[in-house]
């Protein structure tokens, strides 16, 4: 997939993640099909269509809104490769966020595209290598990754992983901070349903949120 | 062929789809890296950006490979292997997974005997995380063209617009860090163990800001916010002896 001369890198980038896309839709939708076929059994349709119809909507309703919320963060190579190898918000999109500032580049720069995107690639790499390993040696590592003196450390990566990186963000954008920050707070400690399970819809909420405060902001000069 | 979760037919299946994800991450890589050169961009910037992504990798990965060892009680290892090395995430495997099982009659920590009910399991599972696979390649690049149009008509905003997403993001998980802390009222103290590691994690970013100042050591702040998460995840077993 050579980069024509009258295409930019962005559009090589877009094409490229659209085959890309498809060759991986195809094969990973491949696998269960490959099962019925080796194995000479079909699914049990009636537990199929409950166990979809109990997940469905939910996933598949944060499936397209992440796609709203990460796709301006993450960058198109970025994108791409981080809907494929999943664990966003975890792990991709801190990363990239952490390189691009490193590096002081803007998000929406060529310069920021490239630093995302090596960042991602480099992280799912390392990722899948690590996982790879890991499987390899599941018998010896077993007892020592579900020790309960390491449990509380790989309990704790959020609050971690965001600690630090608040640090960066807040200490860069303090008034436009305040506003989303002192809403989440009050909204996670006094609604019950609010938690580590749902964290991962209240980022759209908290992304049109700022946008809107940073609108009204910038508007009456304040940023 | 007589079925098992760990057959090594769903190794070498899994094994295969892994080997393309990769081989995408190594295409777009290589990629990058060449435009990179193109433009300009030094390399020690893209060996810093390599290295720290790499640090900042190794925790979290390890508690994906945690992921895989907890669903491969009832599933074994291929499966859990492909859909946490694919786009899944623990969480929502374990809810699809947990939730076909029961539909099964089956429940989670019970290993699967039956090819029938792997595949549903299996099926749930990849048809719950394929929107995303279906919406990226169709969506991607109008909400790009969007971010960049927004730039280009107003380049203040447009910063302002980037700075907002990634203040939201971060502005929920602050909010879940404290999303138990009320259990302090009933005498329960593990609620404060998640921000007393975001504060612990905060001041060692803190730290490596004023020793940067100090020393003038550069790499301090290249891997500070992996240092920050390390330190972060290593003081959380105190806290929960001590809190939980």
């Amino acid at each position: 997939m050579k980069q024509k001369k009258n295409m930019t890198y962005l559009e090589s980038v877009h094409r490229d993640g659209r085959v890309w896309g498809l060759i991986l839709f195809g094969l990973i939708l491949s696998f269960p099909i490959l099962l019925s076929l080796i194995f000479g059994e079909l699914p049990e349709w009636g537990a199929l269509a409950r166990g979809a119809i109990a997940v469905l909507p939910m996933y598949w309703a944060v499936g397209i809104v992440e796609i709203f919320t990460y796709v301006p963060m993450l960058g198109a190579g970025g994108a791409y490769l981080s809907f494929v190898t999943g664990n966003i918000a975890n792990l991709k999109l801190p990363c990239a966020l952490d390189a691009m500032e490193r590096a002081g580049v803007k998000a929406n720069s060529e310069e920021g595209e490239i630093i995302s995107t090596i960042s991602i690639a480099v992280s799912s790499i390392a990722t899948t290598i690590i996982i790879i390993l890991g499987v390899i040696l599941i018998v010896p590592l077993t007892p020592i990754l579900n020790s309960p003196v390491l449990k509380p450390a790989f309990d704790q990566i959020l609050p971690a992983l965001f600690g630090g990186l608040a640090v960066v963000f807040v200490s860069k954008n303090p008034k436009l901070s305040i506003a989303p920050i002192i809403l989440m707070l009050v909204l996670f400690i006094f609604v019950p349903f609010l938690n580590a399970g749902t964290v991962g819809i209240m980022v759209p909420v908290g992304v049109l949120f700022t946008l809107g405060v940073a609108r009204i902001l910038y508007k009456k000069g304040i940023l | 062929m007589e079925f098992s979760v760990n057959h090594p037919i769903l190794f070498i299946i899994v094994a295969a789809i892994i080997a393309v994800v990769l081989a995408q991450s190594i295409y777009f890589l290589v990629r990058a890296v060449r435009r990179a050169k193109e433009i300009g961009i030094s390399r020690e910037t893209l060996k810093k950006t390599a290295v720290a992504s790499v640090l900042f990798t190794i925790a979290p990965a390890v508690a994906i490979l945690i992921g895989v060892i907890t669903l491969s009680k009832s599933l074994g290892i291929a499966l859990p292997w492909l859909r946490l090395s694919v786009i899944g995430s623990l969480s929502y495997e374990t809810v699809a997974a947990g939730t076909t099982l029961t539909e099964l009659g089956k429940s989670m920590g019970e290993m699967i005997t039956d090819a029938s009910d792997y595949i549903t399991v299996a099926w749930v599972m990849t048809v719950g995380i394929i929107i995303g696979l279906i919406l990226t390649p169709l969506l991607t690049k109008k909400v790009q063209s969007g971010m960049l149009k927004i730039g280009s008509r107003d380049k203040k905003w447009g910063e302002i617009f980037n700075n907002a997403l990634f203040l939201g993001m971060i502005s929920a998980f602050l909010g879940y860090v404290f999303s138990d802390v009320l259990l302090v009222v009933k005498g329960d103290f593990s609620g404060l163990i998640p921000v007393c590691v975001m504060l612990t994690a905060a001041v060692v970013m803190l730290l490596c800001g004023l020793l940067n100042k100090i020393t003038r050591w550069r790499w301090i702040t290249d891997y500070a916010v992996p240092i920050s998460l390390l330190c972060g995840m290593a003081m959380a077993i105190p806290y929960t002896a001590w809190l939980g």
